[in-house]
C-alpha cells in the first residue's frame, strides 16, 4: 500500500518518536528537562469578584529560563488561569480550553461559566493520569457569582474561598492562612494577593522576579501585568560593553539584498457592461 | 549523558533597532568526538525569518523540513510569507504534538515582523514559547550565553554594534563549553540587507 504525504494532522497527540525515545532511554541517555514553572500562584474570593496572582520565573532545571514569563492565561473575558507544572502543558491546555469555551459561547451565545471550564480541564487532565502535568488556579465571575477552584494534574479538583498552587503554595498558604478574612474589600484583596507572591518570591527558589495580579469582577477584568517589580537589576554597569567596529575576527562575509515582494493591485479596472 | 549532549550546539539571538542577528556555532559531534566544523543549524525560511534548531542534530534538521514544508503550503494557500508570531505558534504546535514521545531539539525563531519590528523567541522541546524583547539562547553553552548577553547586551543597537555584541557573547560562551565551537556563523538581517559571516574562533 502507498504511505500517504505528512499531510497536517487533525489535532491530538502524535506517538510516533516514542518507540525510537525509548530506546535511546535503554541506551542510557537521560530525558532533558523540560522548562517548568516553578511558581507561586495564587487566588482568592473578595466581596466583589476574585483576585488571581502569580510570579513571573520560569525554570529549566536549575537555570531560569525567563524572568518575566506570564504564568495568568486567558480563557474567558470573565474567566483566567493561573498554571504551574510543565510550561508546554499548562499553556496548551489553557490554549485549547479557551478555544472550545468560545465555540461553546459561540453556539449557546451566553457568557462562558467556570464551571465549564472546570469540567472541560478537569476531563481533558484526568484522561492522561497526570501525565500532563498542570497545576492549575482557575477563577472567574459569571451569572451564578464568583468562584475559585484548583485543578490538580491528575483531574481532581477543589473549590475554595483562597488558593495557592506551585512550589512556593506553602509560603503563599502561610499568609492567606493568617490574613484572610471574607468580605475583603478590591485593595485588601490586591494587597494580599501581593503579599502571598511576595512570600513565595522571597522564599521559594523556583519562584521569582515581578508580581502579575489579575482582578475579575462582575462585568469588568482588570489584569495588572507587572503589578509589583520588587527585583529591579541594580547590578549593570553604567557604561556598558561597547566593542570597536572589527573587532571580532571575519573569515567570509556574504550580503543578499532583501527583495521586496511585488504587490499586486486587487480590483484594477472594472469590466465593460 | 543527556541527549542533548549528544552533538553539541550553541545559538543565540538579539534584537537591535529594526534588526536582529541569529548566531550559532559550527561543530557537529558524536559525544566527544568532531565530525563536522561546518555544520549548518540557522535554516532560513522565508527572506525574514530565520530559525535556528539546537540539540539532537537529526531531529534539528526533520524539524526543519517539516517546518518548511508546512510554510511552504501555507505560502501556497495565503499567497504571502508567515508572520514571525504566527511561525512560532507553528512550531510550538508541531512540537507539543509529540508530547510524550518529543523532538530533542530547541529551536531559536527569529524575524522581522510587520513594521520591519524585529521578533525573537525560543523554546524548550516541549513547545512552551518563551518570547524575549532582548536576546535569546539554546544548546550546550546556554549557561555560559545566559551570562555573556545579560552583561553585553543593550537595547536599540545599529547593525555593526550588534553584530560585534553577538559575535564577542557567542565566542566567549563556546570557549567554556566543550561540546561547541570550532568557529562561528552570525546571520544579520536588517529591512534591506542579510549579512552572513563565519567567524574565526579556537578549533579546540
Amino acid at each position: 500500500m502507498v504511505k500517504m504525504t505528512d499531510l497536517p494532522t487533525k489535532g491530538g497527540f502524535s506517538f510516533d518518536l516514542c518507540t525510537r525515545n525509548q530506546m535511546l532511554l535503554d541506551k542510557g541517555v537521560q530525558m532533558p528537562p523540560f522548562r517548568k514553572t516553578g511558581t507561586t500562584i495564587v487566588g482568592l474570593v473578595f466581596q466583589d469578584g476574585v483576585v488571581l496572582g502569580a510570579d513571573t520565573r520560569a525554570t529549566e532545571g536549575p537555570i531560569v529560563a525567563d524572568k518575566n514569563c506570564e504564568k495568568i492565561h486567558f480563557m474567558a473575558p470573565n474567566i483566567y488561569c493561573c498554571g504551574a507544572g510543565t510550561a508546554a502543558d499548562t499553556e496548551a491546555v489553557t490554549d485549547m480550553v479557551s478555544s472550545q469555551l468560545q465555540l461553546h459561547r459561540y453556539a449557546t451565545g451566553r457568557e462562558s461559566r467556570v464551571v465549564t471550564a472546570l469540567t472541560l480541564l478537569k476531563s481533558h487532565l484526568f484522561s492522561y493520569q497526570g501525565h500532563v502535568s498542570a497545576a492549575l488556579v482557575l477563577g472567574g465571575v459569571d451569572v451564578t457569582g464568583p468562584h475559585l477552584h484548583t485543578v490538580y494534574p491528575h483531574g481532581s479538583t477543589d473549590t475554595l474561598p483562597f488558593a495557592t498552587m506551585g512550589s512556593g503554595s506553602l509560603a503563599a498558604m502561610s499568609v492567606f492562612e493568617s490574613k484572610y478574612r471574607e468580605g475583603l474589600t478590591r485593595e485588601e484583596g490586591i494587597e494580599l494577593v501581593a503579599e502571598a507572591i511576595c512570600a513565595g518570591i522571597f522564599n521559594d527558589l523556583g519562584s521569582g522576579s515581578n508580581v502579575d495580579v489579575c482582578v475579575i469582577t462582575k462585568g469588568q477584568t482588570e489584569y495588572l501585568r507587572n503589578y509589583q517589580l520588587p527585583n529591579p537589576r541594580t547590578y549593570i554597569s553604567s557604561k556598558g560593553y561597547s566593542f570597536v567596529k572589527g573587532q571580532t575576527e571575519v573569515l567570509s562575509t556574504k550580503i543578499t539584498p532583501i527583495q521586496s515582494k511585488v504587490q499586486t493591485v486587487e480590483g484594477g479596472d472594472a469590466m465593460e457592461e | 549523558m543527556s541527549i542533548f549532549e549528544y552533538n553539541g550546539s550553541a545559538l543565540v539571538a538579539m534584537v537591535g533597532k529594526n534588526c536582529f542577528a541569529i548566531a550559532s556555532d559550527r561543530r557537529l559531534g558524536v559525544q566527544l568526538q568532531t565530525v563536522a566544523t561546518d555544520f549548518q543549524r540557522v535554516f532560513k525560511i522565508h527572506d525574514r525569518l530565520y530559525i535556528g534548531l539546537s540539540g539532537l542534530a537529526t531531529d534539528a534538521q526533520t524539524m526543519y523540513q517539516k517546518l518548511v514544508f508546512r510554510h511552504k503550503l501555507y505560502q501556497l494557500r495565503e499567497e504571502r510569507d508567515m508572520k514571525p508570531q504566527t511561525f512560532a505558534s507553528l512550531v510550538s504546535a508541531l512540537l507539543y504534538e509529540k508530547r510524550f514521545g518529543p523532538f530533542f531539539c530547541q529551536p531559536v525563531i527569529a524575524g522581522l515582523g510587520d513594521n520591519d519590528e524585529p521578533f525573537i523567541c525560543t523554546m524548550d522541546c516541549l513547545g512552551a514559547k518563551e518570547l524575549a524583547k532582548d536576546f535569546v539562547v539554546s544548546g550546550t553553552a546556554s549557561e555560559s550565553l545566559y551570562g555573556a548577553c545579560e552583561s553585553m547586551y543593550k537595547p536599540d543597537m545599529e547593525p555593526e554594534e550588534l553584530f560585534e555584541t553577538i559575535s564577542q557573547a557567542l565566542l566567549s560562551s563556546v570557549d567554556r563549553d566543550c561540546l561547541s565551537g570550532w568557529g562561528g556563523y552570525v546571520l544579520l538581517v536588517t529591512p534591506t540587507e542579510v549579512q552572513e559571516k563565519i567567524l574565526k574562533g579556537r578549533m579546540d
